[in-house]
């Protein structure tokens, strides 16, 4: 942190990407640091790899969240000098909030005692006689010193031994709804996306390549595309061409009038394939269950790939002067960011200055950093001027690294109305395959997002088994937000309704019957008591949906009508427990957009491949939903007081499930596939 | 060399007539509260006032422009905030927030219009904007507190 005459500024090592994680980590400075809140400033640090997210790699070992055994904890703590190593700075995996909990009351605590210290020797007084309060060191004669007068003398102290972390009953900040630092600026358009980003003699580009990923270019004719008005040069960029003109409007305008002739693939990826590639994946498995009987449960579900489409597509602003190379860019992997950009500018990485900005919309596909490597490139085609490069929507869905098509199989069998066998087989490409392919690292193991929200939930049954198999990876793929659970809690949730329904049990309390994990059992008691689960009005109807992600129990139930239009979402219920809820504002917010981001992709998200390319365009044929359509929703936040969770990415699992199996009970119909609106229409 | 009247202001822009109003304001102008997200009139991200109507400044051709326009940075009193962005920080509105300048200007032509909408009224209205975060509840809370708000 800074502290000076402007007041407190707090670097936060995380990107803000409107999961308001700036808020927090803030709050958890202040808190310890005895500042007001409104005496407080956030910037998003420099890359650095001090920053490096310890939580991120202890979620990416093969141990369930919930258990915390010592041969996971063993492993988990070993994770954490490879991670150091290589210098992760990530924001993803819901880690920032556990990753900061402890460092940043302590970054604010120190600062606190050093300032006491500071306080202490200027007025000749022993520290504890002095209090600090409402960003000042208060003595007991009545004087008072602010900070930034003593922050000089402050940074000179040493501490002996690091301060005490005030009691949890002592917070004024933590566990109570703040006023998000970020949230004038977002509404008065002032809030600085990297879109944004405008210097002096700046030249804006555009990047057109080729549909099918991973192909080239042949040859391209830009006769009539240099004539066009504001057109500045046209030039090979990243296996595309590159327009760059006076204004984006321009450069979109020359990439349109320019001929291409594509490289084509040889074995053009459709979703014939993909299916091809699930169905030999999963082929055999799970094995029959032991002297198997015509009424085992069987059923097989599937999901396909999405899209992220954050409302800003991918931009980023590079400006090379004097061998200094500038990045403005929404990164939630800005280490990762500025390497690739110094090799993209031919500098060193000790060259580069990146400026982490505003992100409008991560979901994971900030994690990625191609679009940070074609503006350095182009700042090296343009050295001396600024550019800005702004991707079109189109090459933005085109271009994606999309949410792996995945599909599950699962064999079960009741036994006295209980589960006596659960065995679930998941396949799906490999998100880690595909992301350590294209930025050069080696692929950490197995791919435990395969698994994810399938082999961790903390159901018991007397025989259990969940496997995780490897589909090719025809696409990109990459991390959308909650990863593997985005498409695990649908095929293990919807299982759990199936069987409660054959079970003739009622799905919430089937669901409780099968758990011992106290976290998750009261989210669901808690969800049923927020809507009066069984008490549904006359012609509507409900269901539960239930997953673990995250660390984050989280039970949610949507409440579904028929009308002459079609499907009609009514009402939708969230309980989730966080372990300790800081902010308790922001994370209901996260939690209800998360079940939004959900509920779109479960009634109208899909990303299919014809001819190697993705078939869809843009918002008309890859929707999210509107305000008409999303349902009001009302949220419960529990907390166990364990292990403090991220919230930005658990509210998304269970809303799958919950409308699937909502739709069930409206209309007797199991629908197994996603998305819902091939099956029923929708208002 | 093309005028226009933004926020009060008049400026001219050396600019082909038929670029969108949208680009003359982000590029040309550097007025980025107005956001690109679609192109195509998809999403409401451009959203700003003409003469006090709501367009998708993608869609309209600076040619077009025939009155003055109004955008989000133009929203403001001055320093007094707009009741429909105090209702916006009030409801802790947004998340990413790169949805929300055009969620805001066709909530202000709504009210501008309807000073007491409907919830039916609203959702017509709204329709055009998406949000990927999944604001739409604080987005209706906001709206139906900015106008009560300016009932007085």
């Amino acid at each position: 942190m800074l502290i000076d005459a402007n007041g407190v500024t707090v670097i936060a090592p995380r990107a803000e990407m409107g999961q308001g994680t700036h808020t927090t980590l803030a709050a958890l400075v202040a808190e310890e640091l005895e500042l007001p809140w409104n005496q407080l400033r956030v910037l998003h640090g420099p890359p650095a790899r001090a920053y490096y997210n310890s939580a991120l790699m202890r979620e990416g070992v093969p141990f369930a969240p919930t258990d915390d055994g010592w041969l996971a904890e063993t492993a988990r703590d070993a994770t954490d000098i490879p991670t150091r190593l290589l210098g992760l700075q990530l924001t993803g995996g819901s880690t920032s909030t556990p990753d900061a909990y402890d460092r940043m009351r302590l970054a604010g605590a120190t600062a606190r005692q050093a300032l006491i210290l500071a306080a202490a020797r200027r007025l000749g007084l022993p520290a504890d006689r002095l209090v600090a309060r409402d960003g000042a060191i208060h003595a007991p004669d009545g004087t008072r010193l602010g900070y930034a007068e003593l922050a000089a003398d402050a940074a000179a102290v040493d501490l002996p031994e690091p301060p005490a972390l005030k009691p949890r009953a002592g917070w004024s900040l933590l566990g109570r709804p703040l006023p998000r630092t970020d949230m004038v600026a977002k509404s008065t358009g002032t809030a600085a996306f990297a879109i944004d980003t405008r210097l002096p003699g700046m030249v804006f580009a555009a990047i057109r390549r080729n549909p099918v990923q991973g192909l080239g270019l042949v040859s391209y004719d830009t006769a009539a595309a240099s004539q066009l008005p504001g057109v500045l040069r046209i030039l090979p960029l990243d296996g595309g061409v590159a327009a760059v003109a006076n204004t984006t409007w321009a450069a979109f305008q020359a990439l349109d009038a320019v001929d291409y002739t594509w490289q084509t693939p040889e074995t053009p990826v459709t979703d014939a394939l993909i299916d091809a590639d699930l169905t030999q994946a999963l082929a055999g498995s799970p094995q029959p269950l032991p002297d198997p009987a015509d009424s085992d449960f069987l059923a097989e579900y599937s999901v396909p790939h999405l899209a992220h489409a954050t409302m800003e597509p991918m931009s980023a602003a590079a400006h090379l002067q004097d061998g200094r190379l500038r990045i403005w860019a929404g990164s939630q992997f800005p280490t990762m960011g500025r390497s690739i950009a110094a090799t993209a500018a031919g500098v060193e990485e000790s060259a580069v200055d990146f400026t982490t900005t505003f992100m409008g919309g991560g979901f994971g596909r900030r994690s990625e950093s191609d679009f940070i490597r074609q503006a350095a490139a182009l700042a090296r085609e343009f050295a001396g001027t600024p550019v800005l490069l702004t991707w079109s929507r189109e090459e933005d869905m085109a271009h994606d690294m999309y949410r792996p098509a995945a599909r599950a199989r699962i064999r079960a069998r009741l036994s006295g109305g209980l589960i006596s066998h659960f065995r679930l087989a998941t396949a799906a490409g490999s998100i880690m395959a595909s992301m350590a392919g294209r930025i050069g690292l080696p692929a950490l193991g197995s791919d435990a997002t395969i698994l994810q929200g399938a082999g961790d939930q903390p159901y018991l049954f007397p025989d259990h088994e969940v496997t995780g198999h490897t589909a090719a990876a025809r696409v990109p793929l990459g991390f959308w937000r909650s990863v593997g659970s985005s498409q695990n809690a649908f095929f293990h949730d919807c299982a759990m309704d199936e069987l409660a329904h054959l079970a003739g049990d009622d799905p919430l309390t089937f669901r409780m019957r099968h758990l011992s994990h106290a976290p998750s059992i009261a989210v669901l008691e808690a969800v049923g008591a927020l809507c009066d689960w069984p008490n549904t009005p006359p012609g509507r109807a409900r269901g539960v949906g239930f997953a673990l992600s995250f660390g984050v129990p989280v039970a949610e139930v949507v409440e579904v009508e028929e009308t002459p239009a079609g499907i009609r979402l009514t009402n939708a219920w969230i309980a989730a427990d966080p372990g300790i809820a800081l902010d308790p504002s922001i994370i209901e917010a996260q939690l209800a957009g998360g079940m939004v981001f959900g509920l779109s992709a479960a009634i109208q998200g899909a990303i299919t491949f014809a001819g190697g390319a993705a078939q869809q365009a843009n918002f008309w044929d890859y929707e999210p939903l509107r305000l008409r359509q999303c349902p009001p929703i009302a949220v419960k936040i529990l907390e166990s007081g364990g292990q403090i969770r991220g919230i930005g990415e658990p509210g998304t699992p269970p809303a799958a499930p919950a409308l699937a199996n909502a739709l069930f009970a409206l209309t007797g119909q199991r629908l197994r596939d996603l998305p819902l609106n091939r099956h029923l229409t929708f208002a | 060399m093309i005028t226009l009247t933004v926020n009060g202001t008049d400026h001219s822009l050396d600019l082909p007539a038929q670029t969108p109003l949208l680009w003359a304001l982000r590029d040309g102008l550097g007025l980025t509260g107005t956001k690109y997200g679609c192109g195509v009139a998809a999403c409401g991200a451009c959203t700003v006032l003409i003469e006090g109507q709501a367009v998708r400044s993608c869609q309209v051709a600076l040619a077009e422009v025939t009155g003055p326009v109004t955008t989000i940075e133009g929203l403001a009193d001055g320093t007094a905030l707009a009741p429909l962005q105090r209702a916006w920080i009030d409801h802790q509105v947004a998340q990413c927030g790169y949805c929300q300048s055009g969620q805001i200007m066709q909530a202000a032509a709504l009210l501008a219009e309807n000073p007491r909408p409907s919830d039916a009224q609203i959702l017509e209205a709204m329709d055009g904007n998406l949000c990927r975060c999944g604001t739409y509840p604080r987005i209706l809370a906001a709206i139906r507190a900015a106008a009560a708000a300016m009932e007085g």
